[in-house]
């Protein structure tokens, strides 16, 4: 069983809802998420942002759905970071 | 809300000047006749506003879908073009409605036998002259200026209808 650390997602969102309450939207779902997010263009009806979520066992669905549902839509996975937690003895 | 709301209240106010003027004295007239008016209004304010309101919502979605290349209807977006022209209908609606009623509260309670300070119509043209002045206080709020003066405006524009409507009868 895998862990995921760290995710990196291009991410095309609406102007509402703004950065700061996307970000608290995403952190808010589970306790130990931390995101950063950063926007690297703005359009006349929306933003491309570059989301970053860091935590200790990340879940790409509730992430997917929570950004789906504020009505912005997950373009690409950039860059991730799993770690694995069953050791094999050799 | 206050659009309607002053709609509904000038409404009264005009029709309860009428039936004044006129020396109406059978309150159960007046108050059907009223209340149809104000029936009329709310549901003029809930169809219209909930038409309009549908269609601008919509062009709002396709052209946010259109520019994010995704289906909104399960988002938020989707949810609040759906459930947003219901409450905006239902306030557009109901405040005219709650107002009439309001205003016309005096001529109810005269009619059930309750003993008034003035006439029926009388206190339910004051009452309505209070209702639309704090119309205005509200929006003296809303728009963050000076609330009397907002009041006063509002108050004065009541008052002028009513000063032409007992004018006519004078021509008439």
């Amino acid at each position: 069983m895998s862990k995921t650390l760290k995710l990196v997602l291009d991410v095309l969102k609406p102007h509402q809802p703004n950065a700061l309450e996307f970000s608290t939207a995403l952190a808010n779902l589970k306790a130990d998420y931390r995101i950063n997010l950063i926007v690297t263009e703005i359009d006349k009806k929306t933003e491309s942002t570059i989301v970053t979520i860091e935590g200790e066992d990340i879940h790409f669905d509730d992430i997917k759905n929570a950004i789906e549902k504020m009505g912005a839509s997950v373009h690409s996975i950039d860059e991730v970071e799993v770690c694995g937690t069953q050791s094999t003895d050799v | 809300m206050v659009t309607n709301g002053f709609d509904g209240a000038l409404t009264m106010l005009g029709m309860l000047s009428g039936f004044y003027s006129s020396g109406m004295t059978d309150l159960y007239v007046a108050i059907i006749a009223c209340l149809g008016a104000a029936v009329a209004l709310f549901i003029s304010g809930v169809s219209s506003a909930y038409l309009s309101e549908k269609a601008e919502r919509e062009q709002e979605l396709r052209e946010l879908e259109q520019a994010l290349v995704v289906d909104l209807q399960d988002s938020d977006y989707g949810q609040a073009s759906r459930y947003l022209p219901i409450f905006v209908a239902l306030v557009n609606g109901l405040s005219p409605l709650i107002l009439s009623i309001v205003i016309l509260s005096p001529l109810y309670l005269a009619q059930q036998g309750f003993t008034l300070l003035f006439s029926p119509f009388i206190n339910a043209i004051i009452l309505g002259l209070i209702c639309i002045f704090l119309l205005g206080v509200f929006l003296g709020k809303v728009g963050n200026t000076f609330w009397l003066w907002s009041g006063l405006r509002t108050l004065t524009i009541a008052v002028a209808t009513v000063a032409i409507i007992l004018l006519l009868e004078s021509f008439i």
